[in-house]
C-alpha cells in the first residue's frame, strides 16, 4: 500500500483519472472546479496526454464526444452552469453510445448562482441532463478517498455499458483536503472494436452517430438502450447503510450532506433515538433495493439535501407511501449543520428541540 | 478520545491555509482522521481567508467548522466574526501585534500572543503563523513534537525546504512565549 497523502478533492479527481488511464481532458474553467483543469494542464503534457481548454463548455464537450468516439478514455469537468451548457453534447454522447467521464463539482443555483457548495443538480444529473430519453451512471462520493475509488469504476463501467458516466461532487468535497491512498496506475488501453479509429481497409467503417430519421429505427435503438438501463438498475445499485438495521428514523443523504447526516445520526443515537442512515452512492441507478429492505421496520424517512428537495422524490417513489417521507435542506451554498439535522430527527421522533 | 475542531482566520497571505495544512499533516502522522477546508472565492483576494481543520479518532462528519474548539485570529475582522462561535471552554489565540481589541467572552481561554512582533524580532517577518502554531501546539498537545515536525516537513514545498529551520525556530518561539 502506498502512503497516505493529503489531497484536495479536485486534485484527487485529476490524479485518479490519470491513474485510470485517462490521457484526454477537455474543459473550461469555473469555480469551484478549476483545480481539476489546473492539475490536468500541469500533468497531461508530462505523460503524453492531451489537456485542451476549449473556447467554451459547448466546444469542450464536443471534443469529449470526438475523443470518446475514437475509443480513448476521456473526461471533462465543470461546475453546475457548465453542465447546462454541455447538456446538448451530453445527449449526443448518450445517443451515440460513447463512454466518457463528466465531473460536476456543484455550486449553488439557479443561474450563475453562487460558488459555494450545493447539491441542486440532482434532478439534472439523474433525470434530464439533456434532451431525449437517456441516462448516465451517476456516482456521488462523500470523501476524497471515495472520489478516487469511484473514478476508476466510473471509467470501467462507462466502457462496459458504452455510456457517459458522471461523478457528482460539490464545492465542499472539491475544495477540502483529506488523506488519500492513490490507486496503482493503469496504462491506457485501446481495445474498443466499435471505435472510429481508422480501419486501414481491413474492416467496415464504424459509424458513431446519434441521428436517426426513421422513427421505427430510432425507437428500436431506444428500446435496446433501455434494456441496457434495466440491467444496470438491477446490477449496479450502490449504497452504504449505517445503523439502519434497527432504525426507526432513516435519514437518506448523499455526498457532502451525508457526512453531516452521519454526525447527526451519531448524536441522535447518543440520546437514545434509533436513527440510521442510508447513503446512496449511485444516484442513477437509484439504490431502491437498499431503501426497500428497511421500509417495514422504519417508522419514517428523512431526506437531507443541499437543495430545495430533489432526491426526496426518488425516496418517496421507492417507499411507495408505506411510510411518511420528510425533507430537510439548505440551499444557495449554505451547508446544513449536524445540529440542524439532529433537530429534525428529534422532531420526527415526537420530541421537542 | 481526540476530537478537535480548529478555525484559523486572518488576511490572505498570512499563511492561514499553510498553517492548517501543517496541523492536518501532523494529525495524519498522529494516526487521526483529518480534514482541511479552505474558504474559497472572491473574499480570498486581499480580504479574509479562513481554514477549518478537524482532527478526530472518529470519521469526520462536516469538515466545515462552525463551532471551533480553537480559534486562531490573525486580524480584527476574523476575531469579530468568529469570537461568538467558539465553544464554551474553548481557546482563542489572538495575534496581539495586529489586533488591539480584547476578547469579550469570559467563558473561553484567551491567549494574546504578539506573534508578528516575535517573528519579526527574530528576523523572520511573515512567519507569525508558525509562532501561533507553536502556541496552539503547546496549548492543545494535539500531536507529538515529532509528528508536528513531520507535518511541517510534509507541508513545505521542496523548493522552499531551505526555510525549514526558520519555520522550526518560529514554532519553538511560539511554544516558549
Amino acid at each position: 500500500m502506498s502512503d497516505k497523502v493529503l489531497m484536495k478533492g479536485n486534485e484527487a479527481i485529476a490524479e485518479a483519472a490519470i491513474a485510470a488511464g485517462c490521457r484526454h481532458f477537455f474543459g473550461y474553467p469555473i469555480t469551484p472546479q478549476t483545480e481539476v483543469a489546473a492539475y490536468m494542464s500541469k500533468r497531461m503534457p508530462k505523460i503524453g496526454g492531451v489537456y485542451l481548454q476549449g473556447e467554451s463548455e459547448v466546444a469542450s464537450i464536443n471534443m469529449v464526444l470526438g475523443a470518446g468516439a475514437a475509443g480513448v478514455r476521456v473526461m471533462t469537468s465543470t461546475s453546475s452552469p457548465g453542465i447546462s451548457l454541455m447538456s446538448e453534447g451530453i445527449s449526443y454522447i448518450a445517443g451515440s453510445d460513447v463512454p466518457c467521464l463528466i465531473v460536476n463539482v456543484e455550486r449553488g443555483g439557479p443561474g450563475l448562482g453562487g460558488i459555494q457548495p450545493s447539491q441542486s443538480d440532482y434532478f439534472q444529473a439523474t433525470k434530464a441532463t439533456g434532451h431525449g430519453d437517456f441516462h448516465m451512471l451517476v456516482f456521488a462520493p462523500s470523501t476524497v478517498q471515495e472520489t478516487v475509488d469511484l473514478i476508476s469504476d466510473a471509467f470501467d463501467l462507462g466502457d462496459k455499458y458504452r455510456m457517459p458516466t458522471m461523478i457528482l461532487s460539490d464545492g465542499l468535497l472539491g475544495q477540502m483536503m483529506e488523506p488519500v491512498v492513490l490507486p496503482e496506475a493503469k496504462e491506457p488501453t485501446d481495445n474498443k472494436d466499435w471505435a472510429a479509429k481508422g480501419h486501414q481497409g481491413k474492416r467496415e467503417h464504424n459509424v458513431i452517430n446519434s441521428l436517426y430519421i426513421e422513427p421505427s429505427v430510432l425507437e428500436k435503438l431506444n428500446f435496446e438502450r433501455f434494456e441496457k438501463y434495466k440491467k444496470i438498475q438491477e446490477t449496479e445499485q450502490r449504497a452504504e447503510e449505517y445503523l439502519a438495521d434497527d432504525a426507526e428514523i432513516i435519514v437518506v443523504a448523499f455526498g457532502a450532506s451525508s457526512r453531516i447526516a452521519h454526525s447527526a445520526v451519531d448524536m441522535a443515537r447518543k440520546q437514545g433515538i434509533k436513527a440510521g442512515l442510508i447513503r446512496p452512492i449511485t444516484l442513477w441507478p437509484f439504490p431502491e433495493k437498499f431503501i426497500k429492505k428497511h421500509v417495514d421496520h422504519a417508522k419514517v424517512f428523512l431526506s437531507v439535501e443541499m437543495n430545495m428537495g430533489q432526491m426526496v422524490e426518488d425516496v418517496k417513489l421507492t417507499v411507495e407511501n408505506k411510510k411518511p417521507v420528510h425533507f430537510f435542506g439548505r440551499t444557495g451554498g449554505m451547508v446544513p449543520t449536524p445540529k440542524e439535522v439532529l433537530e429534525q430527527i428529534i422532531k420526527l421522533n415526537g420530541g421537542d428541540c | 478520545m481526540k476530537d478537535l475542531n480548529i478555525l484559523l482566520a486572518g488576511f490572505g497571505g498570512q499563511g492561514i491555509l499553510f498553517t492548517g495544512k501543517v496541523i492536518a499533516y501532523a494529525g495524519l502522522m498522529e494516526g487521526c482522521e483529518v480534514s482541511w477546508l479552505p474558504s474559497y472565492g472572491p473574499e480570498m483576494r486581499g480580504g479574509t481567508a479562513n481554514c477549518s481543520v478537524c482532527l478526530s479518532d472518529n470519521k469526520i462528519g462536516s469538515p466545515l467548522v462552525t463551532n471551533p474548539d480553537v480559534l486562531v485570529a490573525m486580524n480584527l475582522p476574523s476575531l469579530e466574526k468568529f469570537e461568538k462561535d467558539v465553544v464554551p471552554g474553548g481557546i482563542i489565540i489572538v495575534d496581539s501585534s495586529i489586533i488591539d481589541k480584547k476578547v469579550e467572552r469570559t467563558d473561553v481561554k484567551t491567549i494574546y500572543l504578539p506573534a508578528s512582533e516575535i517573528a519579526e524580532r527574530n528576523g523572520i517577518k511573515g512567519a507569525a503563523n508558525m509562532v501561533i502554531l507553536g502556541k496552539l501546539f503547546k496549548e492543545t498537545g494535539f500531536c507529538t513534537p515529532e509528528n508536528l515536525d513531520k507535518g511541517l516537513q510534509k507541508t513545505i514545498p521542496a523548493k522552499k525546504m531551505d526555510l525549514l529551520d526558520k519555520n522550526r525556530l518560529c514554532i519553538r518561539l511560539g511554544t516558549e512565549n
